[in-house]
């Protein structure tokens, strides 16, 4: 019989500390019963001798010294794992909340994880056609990447990733093993909704697990639901060979979540007050993402996070960015243009992109064109602020088409419709159309077999 | 109660207090609770020492013993490690996968090199030779490139007084027996152990001489890296610091390659592994994996094995190093391992310094970049360890700790530009922040291996580029089309200096590595055509008519089109510019 001890010492925050405890293990789960109607779970932190440090994934709110039990389950937090999770909503600590039952299976597995060895990890390869013009040809997605969109309070990532969901070609994904996982902490209920309307018409409903800590719920629980997401995609692709799309959203909440506990726990504070360990504590949630050799399935993590002040060098976006393989950068200013997708390529990146395109994957033009795409689109920039100060009538002949070619890009590449859907080779041909604005011998990231096949001559300009 | 065995008192993390500790010594390895994680003693107070744990935590518990192993924290040296991968604390990765397959658990003990399997061993002394410490006793062929010399260890010297004969022996079969000095017997097997925050002993250094060439043509021709010599690398994310290490490690024409991903990607290692023994190398035709050992410990990995990652790896190197090797080592990155000891410093309550590092930040990357060096081995031969190191400075911003500290202690510096690397103008490294301290000490190197005017071009070029700079400041303003001739071509030589040159394709099969003879040529191309152009601008020639010929077009095509074995290609082509612009200007008269 496991002891239950009834005098909590002290409490501070999320965390709560007990003095004369044996027998606690690091990491391990408690239930602390409130009131005797109500129980919480918790996680022990911290132990010094026989006294201990939990944190309390509901919150503190409502405990008092002397109201509540703690009991130990010598276990660290756990979730059960089915394939019945599928089409199920949860917690951010794994319990259901969508009025059904409880799932009930022999397979529970610790949300911590562990790391995936390197030497069994499958290098990414396959391209992920996400019918999105920018990301396929600019930042091309692949089939077990983490990928994040960087953006910002009021921008449309939360349309950009349910469009993404909706249309995603996985290559070897049939109806019946692809699922979505999708894990949000502190988001409104309103974008709670957004999403799972958006997977209701996207058909995939019945794929979809949820896990939700909205903005009212405890933040404490904020450091969890990614966990449970990941284990629970874990689970579905390294087990039952599924290609799972993992989108996580907010990661900002979820950092601040973080800042909170450390700052409970009186911890030296780093950069902007975040904890030393922000950047290895993300890196244990992205570096879940991935394929192994051993089995087919694959993790596509697609972390969404927003930006304070829009900056990208804010310790969260920045971490972030030093983890993960590449990012899609929106941006204000073409979000106020009404552009969507409010894609800035410059920024934006796959790191993985050069192993899963080309001949054998998208087409043998990709490399090129998306090399010259950058190419030109950066000195887009600068001419634009050399006409902003001597007038765009000033300009060389050549530079207004580069001018022409910016808008272009921006209005007829980048910009599509929240429900089109652009294969590959639209996607590359429009490139290409949008391009040719340029003469021929501006194009000097492009091969010139590759230039004389698909340039586009007498378009107009 | 035991003196040897402590309990366990606090837990946080990767740190762990415990008790009755007093015999316990500083920087010792230790096993801590039942299921034996490996740990390193950090402090001591009284009995009571902090421990750093090298496994993850979890389910530890107070009360749990401590046990001592007697030794520091080291490294097992011995046939074997080319050409494998290991884990920050050298337990190898694929034993570790047979063990417990595709993820990394606790508690699996700690491994090393392969005991079981034999190498063919060629005893190199006879009976009655006098060794000394760092002597040759035996070799084994470990890859056809690497001849593995088994030296006499430190601490050791005397007669042979027994030899076993050439053959098949494992990696603890004793082959010689020495008499030390003192009578006592000391046997000498293939393996060596070495405490890996301790640098090996060496005869003496000697200076820099040499460059460590690695085809790459913003490296060797503007900021070369010498061998012996110590290179930071510092860029913020996406401005390809680890395309550009990979770079290094794929084409320099160093020895061995200890290659260490410290808190980096998992995919990028398995990029590496995937990779690698693909690829050949263009010295030596044989597998690149056959002169590489990858340390892997990425950055989900427990954080204090990341910390010794990066001392695991310069042990192996200096070993190598001893047998008479060129040893390049390629850490990525250092920012990860300072973020380690950062977190472990907090965890241990010590007094921040500047953003939280702890104030031992500076000595520590102190000791590690000083672990590089030319140097003569105890037995005289000549090696040198090149110490490459990546930094991840947050939001690209060098005055942080971690850069401008790598900074005060390596001599040449590579900065990765953001805006660079938006244009996609890669390798992204800035042509006029970098800098090298290497170039006075090699400067007679290049003029005798590659051309006596080489360093001279490399000058004109870099004030080109300058000029550009200051240029490119006045276009801003009023547009490129006011300048007068001459300054407008400066701005079209430093365009093709940047996209002929500078630019180059690591996913290209002929650029990706340019011999340094082609380098020079190029340059020499780019020089012949500013010179001949100048002399067309002297006479009035507007820029425009300059700009329309082909030549312009046959020059950037240089690194594409003209393969390492044809540079005779590129003679004709200085030729034909002459022509075509000494054409131009009579035309003109």
């Amino acid at each position: 019989m496991k002891k239950e001890y009834l005098k909590i010492q002290k409490i501070a925050g999320p965390l709560i500390v007990l003095t004369g405890i044996e027998d606690a293990s690091y990491g391990e789960t408690i239930n602390i019963k409130v009131d005797e109607n109500e129980t919480r779970k918790g996680k022990i932190i911290k132990i010094e001798g026989d006294k201990i440090i939990a944190q309390v994934f509901e919150g503190t709110t409502g405990i008092s010294t002397d109201n509540s039990s703690v009991k130990f389950l010598a276990e660290p937090l756990t979730i059960p794992l089915s394939k019945e999770i599928l089409g199920r909503t949860f917690n951010g600590v794994g319990e259901p909340i969508d009025n059904a039952y409880q799932v009930i299976s022999p397979v529970k597995q610790n949300i911590n994880g562990r790391p995936i060895n390197p030497v069994a990890r499958r290098y990414p390869k396959n391209f992920i056609q996400t019918g999105i013009s920018a990301i396929d040809s600019l930042m091309t997605l692949i089939r077990g990447q983490k990928l994040p969109i960087f953006s910002g309070n009021g921008m449309s990532h939360n349309e950009l990733a349910a469009q993404i969901v909706k249309q995603a070609k996985i290559k070897g994904a049939t109806k019946d093993n692809f699922a979505v996982v999708f894990g949000a902490m502190g988001v409104r209920h309103d974008d709670a909704d957004y999403f799972r309307k958006s997977f209701e018409s996207a058909g995939v409903l019945d794929h979809v697990v949820m896990y939700l800590n909205t903005a009212d719920a405890p933040i404490i629980e904020r450091i969890s639901t990614p966990r449970c997401a990941l284990t629970a995609a874990e689970y579905l692709a390294f087990e039952n060979n599924m290609h799972v799309l993992v989108i996580l959203t907010d990661m900002t909440s979820y950092a601040e979540a973080l800042r909170e506990i450390s700052s409970a726990k009186e911890e030296v504070p780093s950069r902007k007050g975040y904890p030393g360990y922000l950047y290895s504590d993300l890196s244990t949630i992205y570096e879940r993402a991935g394929m192994l050799k051993s089995c087919e399935g694959s993790i596509t993590l697609i972390p969404i996070l927003t930006m304070p002040n829009d900056d990208i060098t804010h310790p969260i976006p920045d971490l972030t960015g030093f983890i993960t393989e590449g990012q899609i950068v929106l941006n204000r200013e073409l979000n106020h243009k009404g552009i969507y997708p409010p894609i800035d390529i410059l920024p934006s990146l796959s790191r993985l992109m050069k192993d899963g395109i080309g001949a054998e994957f998208t087409r043998e033009d990709h490399s090129d064109l998306q090399s010259q795409i950058y190419a030109s689109y950066s000195k887009v920039q600068d001419i634009r602020s050399l006409s902003q100060i001597i007038g765009e009538d000033d300009l060389g002949e050549t530079d207004k088409l580069y001018l022409q070619f910016g808008r272009e890009l921006e209005n007829k590449f980048i910009a599509q419709d929240k429900n089109e859907n652009r294969n590959i080779n639209e996607t590359l041909d429009l490139g290409w159309y949008v391009l040719s604005i340029l003469p021929e011998t501006e194009l000097d990231r492009v091969k010139p077999e590759m230039l004389s096949k698909y340039y586009v001559h007498n378009r107009e300009r | 109660m035991n003196k040897n065995e402590g309990i366990v008192n606090s837990i946080n993390g990767p740190v762990v207090k415990g008790l009755n500790m007093g015999s316990f010594k500083v920087n010792e390895m230790v096993t801590v609770g039942t299921q034996k994680l490996i740990g390193e003693v950090v402090s001591l107070d009284g009995d009571i020492a902090t421990v750093q744990v090298y496994e993850e935590t979890e389910g530890l518990k107070a009360g749990e013993k401590i046990y001592s192993t007697g030794s520091p924290l080291s490294v097992t040296l011995g046939p074997g490690m080319i050409g494998n991968i290991f884990d920050g604390i050298q337990r190898p990765l694929n034993k570790i996968q047979n063990m417990s397959q595709d993820f990394i658990p606790e508690g699996i003990g700690l491994l090393t090199l392969d005991e079981e399997k034999k190498w063919d061993v060629t005893i190199t002394v006879k009976l009655g030779d006098k060794l000394k410490p760092g002597e040759v006793y035996a070799t084994v062929q470990e890859t056809q490139r690497i001849l593995h010399k088994l030296l006499v260890p430190i601490n050791v010297s005397g007669t042979v007084k027994e030899v076993k004969p050439n053959g098949q022996y494992t990696l603890n079969d004793t082959v010689v027996v020495l008499t030390k000095d003192n009578t006592e017997l000391a046997n000498l097997t293939l393996s060596t152990k070495w405490p890996v925050r301790k640098a090996r002993p060496i005869n003496r250094r000697i200076p820099i001489y040499k460059p460590l060439i690695t085809g790459q043509r913003v490296i060797d021709s503007f900021y070369p890296i010498a061998k012996g010599g110590t290179v930071g690398l510092p860029g913020g994310f996406g401005t390809g610091k680890t395309v550009t290490q990979h770079q290094l490690a794929k084409w320099c024409d160093a020895d061995i390659i200890v290659y260490i991903g410290c808190g980096e990607r998992g995919n990028e290692m398995t990029d590496v592994l995937e990779e690698f023994p693909k690829l050949i190398d263009p010295r030596t035709n044989r597998p690149l994996m056959e002169r590489t050992i990858l340390i892997a410990n990425t950055s989900n990995m427990p954080v204090a094995a990341r910390e010794a990652s990066i001392y695991t790896g310069i042990t192996m190197a200096e070993y190598f190093r001893d047998m008479g090797y060129d040893v390049a080592i390629m850490a990525d990155s250092t920012s990860r391992w300072a973020e380690a000891l950062r977190e472990i410093s907090g965890r241990l309550e010590q007094m921040p310094a500047e953003e939280g590092y702890p104030a031992y930040l500076p000595s520590r990357l102190a000791e590690f970049y000083e672990r590089a060096g030319c140097v003569k081995t105890l037995n005289d031969d000549e090696a040198t360890i090149t110490i490459i190191g990546a930094v991840s400075p947050p939001g690209g911003d060098f005055s942080e700790p971690v850069t401008e500290n790598t900074k005060r202690f390596v001599s040449a510096f590579l900065g990765l530009d953001k805006k660079l690397a938006y244009a996609r103008h890669y390798p992204a490294i800035n042509y006029l922040t970098s800098y090298s301290g290497y170039v006075d000490m090699l400067s007679e190197w290049y003029e005798e291996n590659v051309a006596p005017d080489m360093l001279e071009l490399r000058h004109k070029m870099i004030v080109l580029l300058q000029e550009e700079e200051k240029l490119n400041e006045i276009v801003q303003l009023v547009g490129e089309d006011v300048l007068p001739n001459d300054q407008a071509l400066v701005l079209e030589t430093a365009r093709i200096i940047k996209k002929g040159f500078l630019q180059q394709n690591a996913m290209h099969a002929e650029d990706t590595y340019v011999v340094l003879k082609k380098q020079y040529l190029m340059l020499k191309v780019i020089d012949t055509f500013y010179e001949e152009a100048l002399a067309c601008v002297k006479i009035g020639i507007p820029i425009s008519v300059i700009r329309t010929e082909s030549v312009i077009q046959d020059i950037l095509k240089i690194k594409y089109e003209i393969p390492n074995d044809k540079l005779e290609l590129l003679d004709e082509l200085m030729n034909k510019i002459v022509d075509v612009y000494s054409s131009l200007r009579l035309k003109y008269e």
